[in-house]
């Protein structure tokens, strides 16, 4: 077991390694911040509101996650099947999911890492009135799972093609059907047409009601089922495509 | 070592490899020989586990790959066709990924690393990013990983290629060298290297097993293998052409020439290649008191058995 884990953590280091050893890490760190800011403070009126929380933030960050976290993961098995460090990586002797886990664990990290710099606004918000700290606190476990989930789509995708552009657009418009399958105006109108059984089921599959929980400060156990199950899927979805790309 | 029985595989309707069979113990170097696409790369994968076969078996240091892959993927050290490295690291920081992925930490991994550095002449570009490395050095850089853990079993896709003269030498001798106690399978498209290196080859071509034996053996198929040429002064043609029929050990007799000069090819009449013919014909020309300035045995060149056995796609097509 510790030989399994200690494999895991020599993939994700090595891939951890490789992000700050290019230029690409801090280019993606500025343009997560930059980004966040403007959607808090311009598009989501953050002062305007008098509101002493984070919704004016965590609300963009399906949006925003839906191009950046393909942007950090795409490169994950599309590179290593480009330049052929996957024969490599699959004939030392670890086990595919060791791989799996290893690059999606680093790359959460480093995702983590972007979410954790922009304390900022937690700063500004407790200078400015008296949030509740828990709120917060699940409002960004919402956020980090959240990522979790696009990331593990992503992952997957990456696994599917050599070419990073191609896995970007996949988890794109994998990710975009994860939103809009709950989001508001789509189910309204959705309503319309179909039973409203029916919706809820669709609905039941967006990331949207399950993240709005963690904003309003509700940990629920299906919350965390519903993450926990879309990482897990997307990374059984990548094992068998690995397998079935050697296959062949 | 490695015992690889009817191996199979199919891309699509297409037979890469088909039935191979071939063991590979401690101490044997094997060469695997082949036209491009014969299927050489295509095996490697199957034995490292890289490609899980259409049908047959490899068993590795007594496991099977496909049903215990992470034991026998331990005792195999391997370098891939494209030699390919993480290029976002420095030679260091990707042996010390390697030897960590094969359970060596601390110490031990720096000097595994120190090691291999040694042995594949990496001392001057240890700190540089791979990704500006020379591909002599991007090679040698992927054989290093190969070796990091010391295995007891190396399968090694073309080791030597786009190598400088001099690297391919050290190369060639490392791995006569790690032959005495490991078994190596490697490819090349170089034939000296065979004759140099391998204690055993296999030639395969459109992914069969055409030819399995050592270098020697396969030079014997050569149809000149075995026969002695030699050269006479002064001697008339018909009564050497007479003399040579008349020699027990001798089998066809090819004679051209004048009064000056006279070559004559003389065929085995057995065919197993030893010095009886070459030491009867020396005699034979002391007895008659023959002027002989050329006697030479044939040994039978690789490239040409080669050539012959796996003849171009466009010569089998015109038959
Ligand atoms: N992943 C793959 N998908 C489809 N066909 C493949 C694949 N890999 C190899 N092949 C085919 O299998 C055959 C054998 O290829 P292989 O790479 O084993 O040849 P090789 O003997 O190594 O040749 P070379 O001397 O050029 O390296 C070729 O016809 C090749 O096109
Ligand atoms: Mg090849």
């Amino acid at each position: 077991m510790s030989e399994s884990l200690r494999n895991i953590w020599t993939i994700a280091k090595r891939e951890l390694v490789g992000y700050f050893n290019s230029p690409v890490a801090y280019v993606f760190i500025v343009i997560f911040l930059l980004l966040n800011g403007f959607f808090t403070f311009m598009l989501g009126n953050y002062f305007l509101r008098g509101e002493a929380n984070l919704n004016a933030f965590l609300m963009w960050h399906p949006w925003l996650y839906l191009f950046l976290v393909p942007a950090a993961g795409m490169r994950l098995w599309a590179e290593e099947r480009r330049v052929g460090t996957l024969e490599l990586l699959l004939t030392m002797p670890i086990s595919a999911w060791q791989a799996i886990l290893g690059k999606f664990v680093a790359c959460w990290i480093f995702i983590a890492l972007a979410l954790f710099l922009t304390f900022p606004v937690v700063l500004t918000t407790m200078y400015l009135g008296s949030p509740d700290v828990g709120t917060m606190l699940t409002g960004y476990l919402g956020s980090v799972l959240l990522a979790g989930a696009y990331l593990a789509v992503t992952v997957m995708t990456s696994a599917m093609t050599r070419n990073q552009v191609i896995s970007f657009i996949l988890s794109v418009v994998i990710c975009f059907f994860l939103i809009l399958a709950g989001w508001e105006p789509v189910t309204d109108l959705l309503v319309r047409w179909a039973p409203e059984w029916l919706v809820n089921i669709v609905s039941s599959f967006s990331v949207m009601p399950h993240f709005s929980d963690f904003q309003r400060g509700v940990v629920d156990f299906r919350d965390l089922l519903f993450f926990g199950s879309v990482i897990a899927f997307c990374l059984f979805g990548t094992s068998v495509v690995l397998r079935s790309l050697r296959a062949a | 070592m490695i015992t690889v029985e009817d191996l199979v595989k199919d891309f699509g309707p297409k037979r890469a490899v088909n039935r191979v069979s071939f063991s590979v113990q401690k101490g044997e170097i094997l060469g695997f020989l082949g036209p491009n696409g014969a299927g050489k790369s295509t095996t490697m994968r199957m034995i490292t586990g890289f490609f899980p076969p259409t049908s047959g078996r490899v068993v590795v240091g007594g496991h099977d790959i496909g049903e215990n892959p992470i034991p026998a993927k331990r005792l195999i050290g391997y370098l891939p066709e494209s030699a390919p490295c993480y290029s976002d690291m420095t030679v260091h920081g990707f042996l010390a990924f390697a030897a960590e992925m094969r359970g060596l930490h601390g110490a031990a991994r720096e000097q595994a690393i120190q090691r291999v550095v040694g042995l594949c002449f990496l001392e001057s570009v240890l700190h540089q990013s791979v990704d500006t490395l020379s591909k002599g050095f991007r090679h040698r850089t992927c054989l290093a990983q190969s070796l990091i853990h010391d295995p007891p079993i190396l399968v090694l896709d073309e080791p030597t290629d786009g190598l400088d003269p001099n690297q391919k030498h050290e190369i060639r001798q490392l791995l006569k060298r790690f032959g005495r106690d490991k078994a190596i399978i490697f490819s090349t498209h170089i034939l000296e290297e065979v004759d140099a290196v391998c204690s055993r080859a296999i030639i395969i071509d459109r992914g069969q097993v055409v030819a399995n034996g050592t270098p020697a053996e396969l030079r014997a198929r050569h149809e000149l293998a075995g026969s002695v040429s030699l050269r006479v002064q002064g001697t008339a043609a018909e009564t050497v052409r007479t003399k040579l029929h008349a020699l027990p050990a001798a089998g066809r007799v090819v004679v051209q020439g004048d009064a000056a000069t006279v070559t004559a090819r003389v065929y085995p009449r057995d065919k197993p290649v030893n010095g009886d013919l070459a030491r009867s014909l020396s005699e034979l020309a002391q007895r008659e008191g023959w002027r002989l300035d050329e006697l030479r045995t044939e040994e039978g060149r690789l490239d040409d058995v080669f050539r012959s056995i796996t003849r171009p796609e466009t010569a089998k097509g015109a038959e």
